[in-house]
């Protein structure tokens, strides 16, 4: 453990333990508001938001993360010019969030679908009969309901989006995995405790918060 | 609620006229959005020829992308396998009724669960040698690092399947004098394993597109081959990203299209077990459960 | 049981892969068996697995079936010196953050990899060589105004992360803001698409890169190198009979025209002159 003795160390773990935390935060909500609106077009009566929806879906559920955060820097900003804040960590933060919130919300888009499955037919067709419209029947009877059946899901998709968060690495950003390889790197004798303690301060986190999800979910849960 | 359309009524004429107004908008916009795509990519010259050509000869494909495809495919069909074996393993560890077991194997699952792949594989390609002495191949670091993690997730979507089973299946087993294991191998798991197919696929999934990661420690699949040697060559990155993004789009619909194919078939039978309907329904909820896992 | 039958199917498939896989990998890194210590014991067996990069134009790049450049050119010399016919190399991909442990664990038996000789590394690497010096440099667009590092205030920089050169632009020259990537050639493609003003690592790199079809008459290097990276050909800690070998071998290169014909076949291809071997610097190999 001399290896976090040294401040300047503890300072590269710290830092990129705070990216990963302003990149799960940023990233979660951008893939919530979504993967809500996806999913919304998914169920929808028009054709084309339907078919939107699901191509949505088909093409960024199945593209590796490591590839939407590449297309982030290299298609959005160089090449569309799409650019946030001149400062470059900073873009690169708004970048890898852009690209978190795309590839993320179509795992919560398929998550709400489900759990729009969820909630028994009558009760939609009870709105519809007392004259509510699609968006009306959506938003007060159907989403609020399925959103209980979803904490447990949407749980595993934040877990799963805050150890994804490291790949944002890749364009540069000096989040904890770039921050163990620096480490490594610099102490090449200390490479377990190193990677214990990086490990570990994600299993510390994530363990409880797994389990705090599923309490939630179940404390929730609708009584049927 | 057995379809998305008893959301809204049938459409009469004044909600026919909207909708073809919002599909027309709506439309629109997007045409409009891919063609200022388009637009900027012809303006950055990303069109030009000989930033594509190279894809039109032989040697691009028998040289970098299939050996690239070949690697991916490898290391994921084995990781596939062991990580379903290790699945099963570890969620009859967890079910076990020894707490010798069940500590151990919960412990692990939960550990493997929380920590990045990327974190992992790193860890088991540059650390374990240091421990074991022992070179690690870079195929094999990609495997274990697959199977620990995905292994892990599937472990939890097993566990969740087995109690999915209705008591009285495991009840009756014992009744006509299985042993414990018996019960498991013949009741429990194949009525799990069958529930919980679409979190199983959508597992397998993330675990073809985690190979990618195995480019950060040279292992030969895809995007190490396909995009980074590829375009070393010609210059263009972004093309070869292209390409091998619809690759992975295609080898992943395929995968989930025979999963689909499969839990039809296996539906059609009229075998699934009594609480199809619960444990589907629970199943089509958790495809989060590894969902947005990995890269 | 179709199931069952299925995944019974699919098992004996993938253990097939995994047999086929593992195969290929052990004819990769069979080295170390034997009872010879060292490269010279592994080459009188005819074979040597040399570590080269495959993303690197000039110097080791994957070209179709083949790996061209400087690098991989004197990687011949040395198996030709050891004994071994060219059909006996086995190529292998390595990048920078494997080079230490494919050579501690043997999976490759040498590494010319564009690898700097540093006393860090010299602690678990033995380096023959130095068999070029490079330095680190810049490489611009052609119109640009950035004649050297100091004028880099203010200019977005990119190198490879946690890379030696991105480490002297942070600590040496604050004012420069520093993107990095994970390869080169993603610092390239930003330079071309004018996301960064300059790509920063040793001269010799950038040269390859100024030297490709894709970026001719686009770029240019500076020039003014600002640091000395000599670069060594990797063997075993323990292997000082074999970089001894190594340091014979370049010496007989450097005179008799075959070091001079790797550079021309490969970066002197952009005009460059073929720089002296100066054997006054080789390593002594403890």
């Amino acid at each position: 453990m001399d290896v976090f003795s040294d401040p300047l160390n503890r300072d590269v773990y710290i830092t990129g333990f705070l990216w990963i935390l302003k990149l799960t935060l940023a990233g979660g909500v951008g893939a919530l508001v979504l993967g809500v609106v996806l999913a919304a077009m998914r169920v929808s009566p028009v054709p084309v938001l339907r078919g939107f929806g699901t191509a949505w879906v088909n093409i960024f559920r199945n593209t590796p993360l490591t590839l939407i955060i590449f297309f982030c820097y290299f298609g959005l900003f160089s090449t569309l010019g799409f650019s946030v804040v001149d400062d470059i960590d900073l873009n690169n933060f708004w970048l890898g969030v852009i690209g978190l919130s795309v590839y993320t919300a179509a795992f919560v888009c398929e998550a709400i679908r489900s759990g729009i499955n969820t909630v028994p037919a009558g009760q939609a067709e009870a709105a519809r009969a007392i004259g509510m419209t699609f968006i009306q029947t959506l938003t007060i009877i159907v989403l609020p309901q399925a959103g209980r059946a979803v904490i447990a899901p949407l749980g595993s998709i934040l877990i799963a989006l805050c150890k994804n968060s490291t790949i944002v690495g890749t364009i540069g950003l000096m989040e904890s995995s770039n921050a163990m390889k620096d480490l490594i790197n610099a102490n090449g004798n200390a490479v377990i405790p190193i990677f214990l303690v990086f490990a570990g301060t994600f299993a510390i986190v994530l363990i409880p918060t797994g389990y705090g999800f599923g309490w939630l979910a179940n404390r929730l849960a609708v009584k049927r | 609620m057995s379809t998305d359309a008893v959301l809204y009524d049938h459409p009469g004429p004044k909600a026919k006229a909207r909708n073809l107004v919002l599909t027309i908008v709506f439309g629109l916009a997007v045409l409009g959005l891919l063609y200022w795509i388009y637009s900027r990519f012809d303006e950055k010259g990303q069109w030009a020829g000989s930033l594509w050509k190279p894809f039109t000869y032989g040697s691009t494909w028998t040289d970098y992308i299939l050996p690239g495809l070949q690697g991916t495919l490898q290391a994921a069909a084995v990781a596939m396998v062991l990580s379903l074996v290790f699945g099963v393993l570890f969620a009859v560890g967890r079910l076990s009724d020894h707490w010798w077991v069940r500590l151990p194997a919960g412990a692990i699952v939960e550990f493997f669960r929380a920590v990045p792949l990327l974190l992992l594989m790193f860890f088991i390609f540059f650390g374990v040698p240091f421990i074991t002495e022992q070179p690690m191949s870079i195929f094999w670091a990609v495997v274990l690092g697959l199977t620990l993690y995905n292994g892990s997730v599937l472990a939890e979507a097993f566990r969740a399947g087995v109690y999915s089973v209705p008591r009285g299946q495991s009840e009756a087993a014992y009744a006509v004098g299985m042993r414990k294991s018996q019960v498991m191998t013949h009741i429990l798991i194949p009525q799990a394993a069958r529930a919980m197919l679409p979190v199983i696929v959508s597992q397998l999934v993330v675990l073809v597109k985690d190979t990618a990661l195995g480019y950060i420690i040279s292992y030969s699949e895809l995007l190490q081959l396909g995009v980074n040697n590829l375009s070393a060559n010609y210059g263009n990155v972004l093309q070869a990203a292209i390409v091998a993004a619809a690759i992975y789009i295609i080898v992943n619909s395929i995968l989930t299209g025979v999963a689909g194919w499969l839990s039809r078939r296996t539906r059609r039978k009229g075998r699934a077990p009594r609480a199809a309907g619960a444990a589907t329904q629970q199943a089509t909820i958790e495809p989060g459960l590894g969902g947005g896992g990995g890269a | 049981m179709r199931i069952t039958r299925l995944a019974a199917t699919l098992g004996a498939l993938t253990m097939a892969l995994a047999v086929a896989a593992c195969g290929g990998d052990d004819a990769g890194s069979g080295s170390g068996s034997g009872g010879a210590k060292g490269i010279e014991g592994k080459a009188a067996g005819g074979k040597l697995v040399i570590g080269v990069k495959a993303d690197q134009p000039g110097l080791g790049l994957q070209s179709g079936s083949a790996y061209t450049g400087f690098d991989v050119e004197i990687g011949k010399i040395i198996a030709k010196g050891l004994g071994v016919p060219e059909s006996g190399i086995e190529w292998k991909t390595t990048v920078s953050a494997n080079r230490e442990p494919y050579i501690q664990q043997g999976q490759v038996d040498l590494v010319v990899a564009t690898y700097t000789i540093n006393d860090e590394r010299k602690k678990v690497v033995n380096f023959g060589g130095p068999y070029f010096i490079a330095g680190q440099d810049l490489l611009v667009p052609t119109a640009s105004t950035i004649t050297g590092p100091e004028s880099l205030a203010g200019k977005r920089v990119c190198s490879v992360s946690g890379s030696t050169p991105a480490k002297r632009i942070q600590s040496d020259y604050k004012d420069a803001k520093l993107q990095q990537f994970d390869t080169y050639s993603k610092c390239v493609t930003a330079l071309a698409g004018g996301n960064v003003d300059a790509v920063t690592t040793d001269d010799i790199i950038l040269a390859g890169y100024a030297a490709q079809d894709q970026y001719a008459g686009k770029f240019k290097v500076v020039g003014k190198p600002f640091s000395e990276e000599p670069y060594g050909i990797g063997v075993k800690k323990d292997d000082a009979a074999g970089c001894n070998k190594i340091n014979e071998i370049l010496k007989t290169a450097a005179t008799d025209g075959s070091y001079k014909k790797a550079w021309d076949d490969t970066l002197g291809k952009s005009g460059k002159a073929a720089p002296e071997l100066d054997v006054s610097k080789l390593t002594n190999c403890s």
